[in-house]
């Protein structure tokens, strides 16, 4: 079975110059649950966008579940990688919640009781079940966090890169957050500075610094070396 | 009026624009839906051929930027409160087809949301915020900023087509109310013009304000715009030239008997018809019902003189005296600009 | 903090609110033509239009006052209107003082005809927006065959409206945060406030113009491809379609009759 991830000798660099990922390699096997850390401008939200196509390297590639992040296969990958970007204003772009969480099966090109399904369940799966119909505009930081996730959750994906999950939401949307990621069965990559959720949810740790994989292996040994934290601009949970 | 008020209130628009349902005739307002449809359809080629993908999200939320700027309204020392309507500037900004569509979304909205601006004319008051405010605006902007050179060129330029942009859709809807029979083209004309000549220099300062702002943040997005075609540029003229022709020549295409009708009138009491300016059909005595023989006068009012009377040639001599100022004005400040300014290697 | 643009939706439980959107936009329609129609001076009709828009109102669990009320920012425009009554040319019925305009009954009546059509036009459209919410009303549209991206178009504004408000809303209370001093204020000249609020302007725009870009992207994520998809919709309910044609009929009934 291939590994869920594979980047392979990743370099890519931003027009302008700034380059922002340096020879990284990385290997994720499925269910696997890793925490990508670092200082702001380590490169970790570049990688991610590695991973569906919205950046394309410059040198090396990336594998998702075997599959090269090119086209043809572009449709495939970007239902299997389910995104969570920063600021879920952008990605809640339909002016109700049923609408967006309709949006990736919709354009799955699956026919209209299963997409209608497959919304249903996932906003069961996140709670947001009864604010199917509401403007996305009203809700606050963190029902809008679930319902992008349940944006991405009906589309099925085999992984999820999320992006700085809990920055900004208060201790209940916290946990609310935490506890639903805990119950999912599915490959989880989480770009985050919550070092506290890093060490409670991922059994694995990669430390980004300056465009590079500088440390990789089990949180509980990373996160607890606070001199290798304390050298990458980090701190001990 | 506080500017942050303007954010709690319906949004306010330039006075005499989002006109209300039944100021102008229904064959007018169906016609205007008509034209319409045609335009956008051309648009929405022009723009997915322009913008590709990214079309929707990006007109979207720039039209959602847009309406939130027409609620920043800026003090006028006197007590009044002006405001951007934005037409020109994003036809400077995008091209003067996605314009027509941000604008159709913006003015959509308002009516079907907010209220401001009637339903079945709304595809007139697009024609008139939307259409001609973003053709006028493009295509002042492009060859002036063409022939001025460099980011004070830009701007100045843009202040041009912004400012005339705001006087020709005025004297457009002047027209549209003339020949609904809503007000004689000798008041609407005067005032309307009147009116947003003073408005279009808000509109003017507003845009170029704006524009300097994004294009000092995003030069790119400037640059971005591309050019209409050869041919799509032509269809655009046209299509504005058709319209205007309509909008002129539509009096004299009265039906014969109705001509007939006001002469009878005329020979039958001469001493108690006045003879105004511009002369309209009169009903006959009114009754709770209606009488037979009636026709819906409304759909067609005749005109027994030229549309352009005496008042009408004066003002609009006054208004191209007044652009040709306004030109003049800005070329000079242009060349002021360029010489004070460091920026010599901007290009538009 | 969220701003609060008061739009016209009425929330209440009536059989208005509850008629599938898809009748609802084109009856108003059809009801605002057929009061545009109405011939000058029959002033029966306007009365007749009144009592059907009234009853509507009732019907939708509206106060009256209500439609009434909102119908009147239409009244403004009735300036431009005005001057017929003193050009429309007919029996003198005075004179103004000092300018010697000749006011006519037929002015008067043309002037009046036109702001009742008007206002009635606009009770109508309250009628429509208030129990029609706006995401079906664009839902409408769309099934209407109104081209799906522009549909999407303004979808994405809706949505990012109050967003873009709530910015706007920002600047506007730090621009005046920052200018607190007296001084400053009876410096500002049109040209001052005019480059402050320009300024604000372009910044709401490049915002939307780089949220934009952030956007496309997370549709893209999704499987966004250009297409402009929506989901099937329900069939029409007949009895809905019958409520439709049947305020329809009796708005060209009224009109019909005041032809005759």
């Amino acid at each position: 079975m291939p590994p869920e991830i594979l980047i392979d000798d990743l370099s890519f660099s931003y027009p302008g110059g700034t380059r922002a990922l340096d020879s990284i390699s990385l290997s994720i096997e499925p269910a696997e649950r890793v925490a990508l850390v670092g200082p702001n401008g380590a490169g970790k939200s570049t990688l991610l966008l590695q991973l569906n196509g919205l950046l394309r390297p410059a040198q090396g590639r990336v594998l998702i579940g075997g599959l090269a992040v090119e086209e043809p296969h572009l449709g495939t990958i970007r239902a299997r990688v389910g995104m969570l970007f920063q600021n879920p204003d952008d990605q809640l772009f339909n002016p109700r919640v049923f609408d967006d969480v309709a949006f990736g099966p919709l354009h799955m090109g699956l026919p209209a009781d299963e997409v209608r399904a497959r919304a249903d369940a996932a906003l069961q799966a996140v709670g947001m079940a009864a604010y199917a119909g509401h403007i996305s505009h009203h809700l606050s930081l963190g029902q809008k966090k679930r319902a992008a996730i349940a944006s991405v959750l009906s589309m099925s994906p085999s992984l999820l890169a999320l992006d700085e999950p809990t920055s900004g939401l208060d201790p209940r949307a916290r946990r609310q957050l935490i506890d639903l990621l805990a119950g999912m069965s599915v490959t989880l990559l989480c770009a985050t500075h919550d070092m506290r959720m890093a060490a409670e949810l991922f059994e694995r740790t990669v430390i980004m610094d300056g465009g590079r994989v500088v440390a990789d292996g089990p949180s509980a040994r990373l996160l607890a070396d606070e001199a290798l934290l304390a050298a990458h601009g980090l701190e001990h949970p | 009026m506080h500017p942050l008020d303007a954010l709690y209130a319906p949004p306010p628009a330039p006075p005499a624009m989002h006109a209300p349902d039944g100021f102008f005739a229904p064959w007018l307002s169906i016609l205007g839906w008509v034209v319409l449809a045609v335009l956008i359809a051309v648009a929405l080629r022009q723009t997915r051929s322009q913008l590709g993908e990214r079309q929707v999200p990006l007109m979207g939320v720039l039209a959602a930027a847009i309406f939130a700027g027409q609620m920043l309204n800026f003090t006028i020392p006197g007590g009044t409160s002006g405001h951007l309507l934005g037409g020109a500037l994003a036809a400077i900004l995008l091209g003067p087809w996605a314009a027509l569509l941000v604008m159709t979304a913006v003015i959509a909205v308002q009516g079907l949301v907010f209220q401001d601006g009637g339903l079945l004319v709304m595809g007139l008051n697009i024609i008139n915020m939307g259409v001609i405010t973003a053709f006028v605006g493009y295509f002042v902007h492009r060859p002036l900023s063409r022939l001025l050179k460099g980011t004070s060129g830009t701007l100045a330029s843009a202040f041009v087509a912004a400012y005339l942009s705001m006087v020709v859709t005025a004297a457009f809807a002047a027209v549209e109310l003339a020949v609904s029979g809503s007000s004689p083209l000798g008041f609407a004309l005067p005032a309307m013009v009147g009116v947003h000549a003073i408005i279009g220099v808000g509109e003017g300062l507003l845009t170029i304000f704006a524009l300097g702002f994004i294009l000092a943040a995003r030069p790119d997005v400037v640059q971005g715009a591309a050019a209409p075609g050869r041919r799509s540029a032509g269809f655009a003229l046209a299509g504005l030239a058709a319209a205007l022709a309509i909008t002129l020549l539509a009096p004299f295409a009265s039906p014969y008997p109705d001509g007939l009708e006001r002469v009878a009138e005329v020979a039958a009491s001469p001493a108690e018809v006045e003879i105004p300016p511009v002369g309209f059909t009169v009903p006959d005595q009114p009754r709770f019902f209606g009488a037979p023989g009636d026709a819906p006068y409304e759909v067609l009012p005749d005109y027994t003189v030229p549309l352009l009377g005496q008042s009408g040639i004066g003002t609009i001599a006054a208004g191209m005296i007044g652009v040709l100022v306004v030109f003049a004005v800005a070329w000079g400040a242009a060349r002021l600009l360029r010489r004070t300014a460091h920026d010599g290697h901007a290009r538009p | 903090m969220h701003i609060h643009i008061a739009d016209a939706y009425h929330e209440a439980a009536s059989p208005l609110h509850r008629l599938d959107a898809r009748v609802k936009v084109p009856v108003a329609l059809a009801l605002i033509l057929c009061i545009s129609l109405a011939p000058t001076g029959v002033f029966g009709v306007y009365v007749a239009y009144f009592a059907l828009i009234m009853a509507l109102a009732v019907l939708a669990r509206l106060e009256p006052g209500l439609v009434l009320r909102r119908s009147l920012v239409a009244l403004p425009f009735a300036g431009a209107a005005a001057a017929l009554i003193f050009t429309v040319p007919g029996q003198t019925l005075a004179r103004v003082p000092l300018l010697s305009w000749a006011i006519s009954v037929e002015g008067l009546l043309r002037f009046s005809s036109i702001v009742f059509k008007s206002l009635l036009a606009a009770q109508a459209a309250v009628l429509l927006l208030a129990v029609t919410r706006f995401t079906d009303t664009l839902w409408a549209l769309g099934e209407l065959r109104m081209p799906r991206t522009l549909v999407g178009i303004v979808s994405f504004m809706l949505r990012y409206l109050f967003v873009l408000a709530d910015e706007a809303g920002r600047m506007a209370r730090a621009r005046e945060a920052r200018s607190a001093s007296l001084e400053d204020r009876q410096r500002r000249s049109i040209l001052f406030e005019a480059r402050t609020t320009g300024r604000m302007i372009g910044a709401l725009i490049v915002r939307s113009i780089e949220r934009s870009e952030r956007v496309y992207n997370a549709m893209l994520a999704r499987g966004y491809d250009g297409r402009s998809l929506a989901l099937d919709a329900p069939p029409l309910p007949v009895r809905d379609v019958i409520a439709g044609l049947g305020v329809t009929l009796a708005a060209a009934a009224i009109l019909a009759v005041s032809l005759l």
